[in-house]
């Protein structure tokens, strides 16, 4: 009983596996299309329902094909622009096998899609580099307008070129479409269909770069030398108004002080001459008063003193009863 | 010894125990491969999609799982609960992830045309996580490296719409947000299968050869302070010194005046009051005034000479002595 047990099962397993080792099934998965052929030939519609299927052994083969999107990455290519400018543009593009019969006859396999999808594509990504200016390679919307720093004015008139961006009629986005328009149909006779073409990079060529650069550089470095002398102009008229609002501060006071004591001055005139002057009398015993503190200053030392005996100092040496000092005595003058 | 026909199983010696047994252990391994491939795990942060003979059969989730072996079930790993990125421009080591970064051409990846026709460099990350496993097998070959294109793609359509200024400077977070848009209405298009988080910017320079100018610029830009504030503090030293001195000799002319008026009411008053004396009395006043003078003058001169009132005049001599005489009459 044992022995016919694990004979049997020996049996179907040797069954099994003589069919799997010809090939008569075959797994598809969800990536996948198949086309079966027959001695080269296909035979029969695609095969793109995911699972298990029967084919005959040895005559009939698979051959596989992917059902996804597929990738094509363009090498860099270097073109003039419309405007001279000399550019690497850098392409990738998303296709897939559409028609996989028809893919299967004309091309057979990948290797020959990828160097037909560079012919195609390629010499359209040259064709409307060609067309177009630099400009409406890299920039896609025509509306953007960009935010200014205006402190980086490049002149009086503004920022000339600075922080502007020239227009555009078309964009990147509407060449990338043309591009993909203009290889489409060429691709549909392998059925191959474009998901996409895109433009992954866009470099300037490296000995353009060099004109760039010195462009940039002379740009910023004008600004940079309109903001110092921005600073040095700012500078200097802070120091005019400096010796301006100094001179207006001063003139101011001096104004004052003088008027201050010119108002001083007239006030104690006017009080020495009100009381100096209030009667007669008064403007004469001033006059008396002040010859008399005169006489203390001025008569100094060592000086000689000449008198006659008419003074009233010394009238009464030459007579005991000589009259006293008259009314009016006339204040004797200096001899020379 | 000849081989008997026909062929049977190789025997060790004429031992048919043994080959007997030999066959037993080879069925037994044979069943316990069969039994250690039909079971697999499924990491923490990731699901399991199964084929059954192709046939796309279930998503299953972390554990450990049973599957038909022998190329039967196939069972791919997909890390859909991980954060994974991207890195442009440069690469961090030691990431799982083998689209992470592509250390062949960071400066490629990184030197961009700006919309004002200049030149920037450009680092990101993109952060992203894988949302549908079955779509991101299925439907992209390669969708790693799909959605690195489209990134740079992607970034490089919104840096040629703004100028270099914005680029380094003021625009970072508008790039961000646009670039991150715009992504993710890609990764739409192509069924990815791929939820893109986050465009997040690095380091972004102009290109190395023109640093410097740019440096430049602000470097200007901190010197127009510099002036301006130097001569603002000259200005702050100086004119509030003045004001402050001139206030000073206002205050001194005021002072001035309150002295000068103050001496004249004063001189005026006392001489007021002596004049009330003088009026009542006025020549014996004088004549006291008048010797009281010349008591306190004379005698602090030098020689007094008296002379007759007949004497008409002197000879005029003039001593050319170092001091000169004065004489008085």
């Amino acid at each position: 009983m044992n022995r016919g047990w694990i004979s049997g099962v020996a049996l179907f397993a040797a069954l099994v596996l003589l069919l799997v080792g010809s090939g008569a099934f075959y797994t598809v998965t969800p990536a996948e299309q198949i086309i079966v052929t027959q001695f080269g030939k296909p035979v029969g519609g695609p095969v793109t329902e995911p699972g298990l299927h029967f084919k005959l052994p040895f005559i009939q083969a698979v051959q596989r094909l992917d059902k996804r999107f597929l990738e094509w990455d363009g090498a860099p290519v270097g073109i003039p622009t419309k405007d001279k400018t000399y550019i690497h543009v850098n392409t990738f593009a998303r296709w897939r096998i559409k028609d996989p019969l028809q893919f299967f006859l004309r091309l057979r396999d990948e290797r020959s899609a990828q160097s037909r999808l560079e012919d195609i594509l390629g010499s359209e990504t040259r064709n409307s580099v060609a067309k177009h200016d630099l400009i409406e390679i890299v920039r896609t919307d025509k509306d953007r307008e960009p935010l200014r720093d205006d402190t980086l004015k490049a002149g009086p008139t503004g920022t000339g070129s600075i922080g502007t961006m020239p227009p555009i009629k078309f964009g990147r986005v509407m060449i990338e479409r043309e591009i993909q328009t203009a290889a489409t149909g060429k691709l549909a006779e392998f059925g191959i269909e474009l998901l996409d073409v895109r433009i992954k990079r866009v470099n300037y060529n490296p000995d353009v770069l060099s004109r760039i650069y010195q462009r940039m550089i002379s740009e910023r470095l004008q600004i940079a030398q309109r903001f110092r002398s921005e600073g040095e102009g700012e500078a200097a008229s802070i120091a005019g108004k400096r010796e301006r609002d100094l001179n207006e501060i001063q003139s101011a006071a001096y104004l004052k002080v003088q008027r201050i004591k010119g108002e001083a001055d007239a006030k104690a005139s006017e009080v020495y001459a009100r009381a100096y002057s209030q009667s007669p009398k008064a403007a004469e015993f001033y006059s008396f008063l002040k010859t008399m503190e005169t006489y203390r200053t001025i008569l100094a030392r060592d000086s000689t003193l000449v008198l006659s005996t008419d003074s009233d100092l010394f009238k009464l040496i030459k007579h005991i009863d000589a009259k006293p000092a008259p009314a009016a005595p006339v204040p004797p003058t200096p001899a020379q | 010894m000849p081989n008997k026909f026909p062929p049977q199983l190789p025997s060790f010696g004429q031992n048919p125990h043994a080959t007997r047994k030999l066959a037993t252990i080879a069925v037994a391994l044979g069943i316990l491969y069969f039994f250690w491939t039909s079971f697999y795990t499924v990491p923490a942060e990731s699901q399991g999609v199964v084929l059954r003979f192709g046939k796309l059969l279930k998503t299953v989730e972390p554990g450990l799982h049973f599957k038909i072996p022998l190329g039967v079930d196939e069972a791919s790993i997909i890390p859909t609960r991980r954060q994974l990125k991207l890195e442009f421009g440069f690469g961090t080591s030691g990431s799982t992830n083998p689209d992470q970064a592509d250390t062949s051409d960071f400066d490629e990846q990184k030197s961009m045309v700006t919309g004002d026709l200049n030149s920037a460099l450009v680092e990101w990350v993109v952060q992203y996580r894988i949302a549908d496993p079955t779509e991101f097998l299925f439907q992209v070959r390669e969708p790693g490296q799909t959605l690195r294109d489209l990134s740079e793609a992607c970034m490089r359509e919104v840096i040629g719409d703004r100028t270099v200024d914005e680029v380094i400077t003021v625009g970072r977070q508008d790039i961000e947000i646009t670039a991150l848009k715009r992504m993710q209405e890609l990764v739409k298009l192509y069924n990815l299968g791929i939820r893109v988080d986050q465009v997040q910017l690095k380091n972004v320079n102009p290109p190395r050869q023109v640093e410097s100018s740019f440096n430049e610029v602000n470097k200007a830009q901190q010197d127009r302070e510099n002036m301006i504030n130097i001569a603002n503090g000259e200005y702050n030293k100086i004119i509030p010194k003045a004001k402050g001195e001139a206030e000073q000799t206002i205050q001194t002319a005021e002072g001035y005046r309150f002295k000068r008026v103050n001496e004249a009411e004063g001189d005026a008053a006392a001489f007021t009051s002596v004049l009330e004396q003088y009026v009542k009395a006025p020549e014996i006043t004088r004549t006291r005034i008048y010797f009281e003078t010349m008591a306190e003058a004379i005698p602090q001169m030098g020689p007094k000479i008296i002379v007759d009132e007949s004497l008409r005049q002197f000879l005029p001599v003039l001593p050319l002595s170092q001091k000169p005489l004065e004489v008085t009459r």
